[in-house]
């Protein structure tokens, strides 16, 4: 029964997704897929998981490669995402206002 | 279920939350700062309700692992110019679907060395080392190409398309080698036949992004983007979290609208993109 509910589960997010993204305007497309990007680096919650088991060395060793992955993942993601939104937020406000 | 095992559950639940408010504020300008800001809230606290339910005595090592990994993250996000921002996206995305294809593996290794593997674990072991290598090696050449180091323009060779389904064709052999024990390929033991997965797969990423043009990189980015959501979800079954589907699911899902609403604004078809290069292998057959 585990399964049907995650499978229920994964239905209702995929469904979440594809209403979360509609109208968007061009401007944010790249910042969207950037945050995003860096909120997949959820993989790292995998990571720490995986990597806490014990295992041979080359086990520990793909863990730990897992877990370094998903960090750099999440703190670039989070931080690319955070200078792009910095950069173009000053000029969107002024052409509100003229309009 | 233990007092541990329910409250990570439930911050899990509440980072679900945050993710979800914090791509809504992403879609307005004035908002999307902030957005971006909860995410990563939701984020810490999906990672400090992990720490709960894992060994005490691997906290050094996965200390040593994301210290490493952030201040990478940190230092190459904070150094990147403007213009290359796209290629460092890539980069970022690459070693997410790296890393739920290594997790697949070492959880694997896990399920065998123990002796129990269940029906799900056998289909989304070999499916996530799919596609988070797929779009490891693919974002690896996405970078590689915006940055013009390799692959710049469009790469092709004869029969590629041959020599993709081939490869597609190996993968689903090994994959069903792996859990059925090595019943197909009897020299490969199950844990190798899942790292050959990982090699083959990563060598298909290389093929199916190199024929496309340098100025489809963003889409193909966003593609692969989408492509490690569904990597992150698929190792949620292999590890039982609901964090890794929720997350990844969302992101697949959203990464799928986005690349079509990214393919519109830029005037280029999503299908005449990812078919550029059987478009380019015929218009290379008949010069030839």
């Amino acid at each position: 029964m585990d399964i049907l509910a995650q499978l229920a589960v994964m239905g209702l997010a995929a469904f979440l997704g594809f209403e979360l993204i509609s109208r968007v305007p061009n401007l944010l497309h790249t910042p969207l897929m950037s945050a995003t990007n860096a909120i997949h680096g959820i993989i790292l919650v995998g990571g720490m998981i995986t990597v806490a088991q014990d295992g041979p060395l080359w086990v520990k060793a793909v863990g730990f490669l897992a877990v370094f992955f998903g960090a750099l993942n999440v703190v670039g993601g989070f931080w690319v995402t955070n200078r792009m939104l910095a950069m173009f937020r000053p000029p969107v406000k002024r052409v509100k206002r003229r309009v | 279920m233990d007092l541990d095992t329910t409250l990570t559950f439930l911050a899990y639940l509440v980072a679900a939350a945050l993710f979800i408010v914090g791509i809504r504020r992403l879609r307005n300008p004035e908002t999307a700062r902030s957005g971006n800001t909860i995410a990563a809230f939701g984020m810490v606290i999906a990672l400090a309700a992990t720490l709960f339910v894992i060994e005490f005595q691997s906290l050094l090592l996965i200390g040593i692992a994301v210290a490493l990994g952030g201040f990478l993250g940190a230092l190459s996000a904070e150094r990147v110019q403007m213009t290359a921002m796209p290629q460092m996206v890539a980069a970022y995305n690459g070693v997410g679907g790296g890393a739920a294809a290594l997790i697949a593996l070492s959880e694997f290794y896990h399920f065998q060395a123990e002796g129990g593997s269940s029906l799900v674990a056998d289909i989304t072991v070999p499916l996530t080392v799919l596609i988070g290598s797929v779009s490891f090696m693919g974002s690896v050449v996405a970078f590689l190409k915006l940055q013009e180091v390799a692959f710049t323009g469009s790469v092709t060779f004869p029969l590629q398309q041959v020599v993709n389904a081939l490869l597609f064709l190996g993968i689903l052999t090994l994959g069903a080698n792996a859990f059925t024990g090595g019943a197909i390929v009897p020299f490969l033991s199950p844990v190798a036949s899942v790292v050959s997965v990982l090699a083959l797969s990563g060598l298909l990423g290389v093929l199916l992004v190199i024929p496309i043009g340098g100025a489809d990189m963003p889409i193909v980015i966003s593609l692969l983007n989408a492509g490690t959501g569904l990597a992150a979800a698929a190792s949620g079954f292999v590890l039982d979290n609901y964090i890794l589907i929720i997350a990844g699911t969302i992101v697949g899902a959203s990464g799928t609208i986005l690349t079509r609403l990214m393919s519109g604004a830029l005037g280029r078809p999503l299908g005449k993109i990812i078919f550029a290069g059987i478009a380019a292998s015929g218009a290379q057959k008949k010069g030839g």
